[in-house]
């Protein structure tokens, strides 16, 4: 599944990133790698973007980055 | 100079007077004749700007929104008699180039060649700070981390062991809470000792397995040397032309390599035009 599709207060693990270009590089930049653990915290008023915990900061990621994360719980 | 969480100098409130008065002048931008060039990298909103203003006495410097520093904003300080320019790159989770902030940050550590790139990192979030120590210290060994918001992580029940780190990084490493000018003294110390080659730096650097990978790197790195001469860092070069980085590849076509963006060129800023 993609991170997307995770639940508000749930936590998965980061699989791999479905993307080669600079995306893929902002992503780990942000610290999001294979084997990161990540958490939805909650969504933004409107659903979208999401805010997840990711090594013990609050990112905010749109929906359509988020699908670009394979995770798995 | 390696003072931990629990032991954090409480001297805040008359910091100036009493830390540092006697060695530190504060200079504005009254830039001339420096001596020494510092670089201020860190991410956004780990306190860059704020020690920029504790060095340099400036004001105007000050905001806490996303890319507040656009541009490079330059001051000056005079510490035990020398004369010492400091520069607040913009915040940056990377160096990587996805962003013009990244170039301009990225550009002045690589090729404005700085007697000392110092960065600050936030003690509260120190995992990913340590993501921009790593990417810096691939650059430049001759760099100092600033472990700001000690007072913060404090807060948080955190202990960060400042020694290990220093041990780990291979660079001087200075906790502080610089809202309260604690570690400032110890900044400036560090810096100093960088500037004079007094510390003995064995910064931490990526180094890979692949050994086809570090082959190509070298016969890359001689080429780059061969066609700009006095680059800096040519292994790095080689490495973001490995990786397809657009702006390295286009700056190695034109010919541009090496040469730093001049003020005019980049976005103007309140501090560059009140010079």
């Amino acid at each position: 599944m993609t991170l997307d599709m995770l639940e508000t207060g749930c936590t998965a693990t980061v699989k791999s990133i479905n993307n080669q270009s600079t995306e893929r590089r902002r992503l780990f930049d942000l610290g999001i790698l294979p084997g990161t653990k990540i958490e939805n915290v909650m969504p933004s008023p409107l659903g979208d973007p999401i805010a997840y915990r990711v090594r013990s900061s609050v990112v905010a990621l749109r929906r359509e980055q988020a699908r670009l994360i394979e995770i798995e719980k | 100079m390696s003072t931990q969480a629990g032991t954090l100098n409480q001297c805040g409130g008359c910091a100036s007077s009493c830390q540092h008065g006697a060695q530190l002048t504060r200079l504005g931008i009254k830039v001339r004749n420096w001596d020494y060039t510092i670089a201020l990298a860190g991410n956004p909103n780990t306190g860059k700007s704020t020690i920029f203003n504790q060095l340099t006495g400036l004001r105007q410097h000050v905001g806490n929104w996303a890319g507040k520093t656009v541009s490079r904003a330059e001051g000056a300080f005079n510490f035990n008699d020398k004369k010492f320019k400091l520069v607040d790159l913009p915040g940056t989770y990377s160096l990587l180039s996805t962003s013009v902030d990244e170039e301009i940050a990225r550009d002045f550590i690589l090729f404005g060649k700085p007697d000392v790139t110092v960065i600050v990192a936030d003690a509260t979030r120190l995992e990913r700070s340590l993501h921009l120590v790593l990417q810096v210290l691939e650059i430049t060994s001759r760099a100092v981390v600033a472990l700001n918001l000690m007072d913060e992580a404090g807060r948080n029940g955190l202990t960060i062991d400042a020694r290990e780190l220093v041990r780990e990084l291979g660079v001087p490493v200075v906790p502080m809470a610089a809202r309260r000018a604690d570690g400032i003294s110890e900044l400036l110390a560090a810096i100093e000792k960088v500037s004079l080659n007094e510390f003995p730096l064995r910064a931490r650097q990526a180094r890979y397995a692949d050994e086809e990978l570090e082959l190509s790197i070298g016969m890359l790195a001689n080429n780059l040397q061969a066609t700009f001469g006095d680059l800096p860092n040519a292994r790095w070069v080689a490495l973001r032309l490995l990786e397809g980085d657009e702006s390295i590849i286009n700056a190695v076509r034109d010919k541009t390599l090496g040469t730093l963006k001049t003020e005019n060129s980049l976005p103007s800023m309140a501090l560059s035009e009140a010079r």
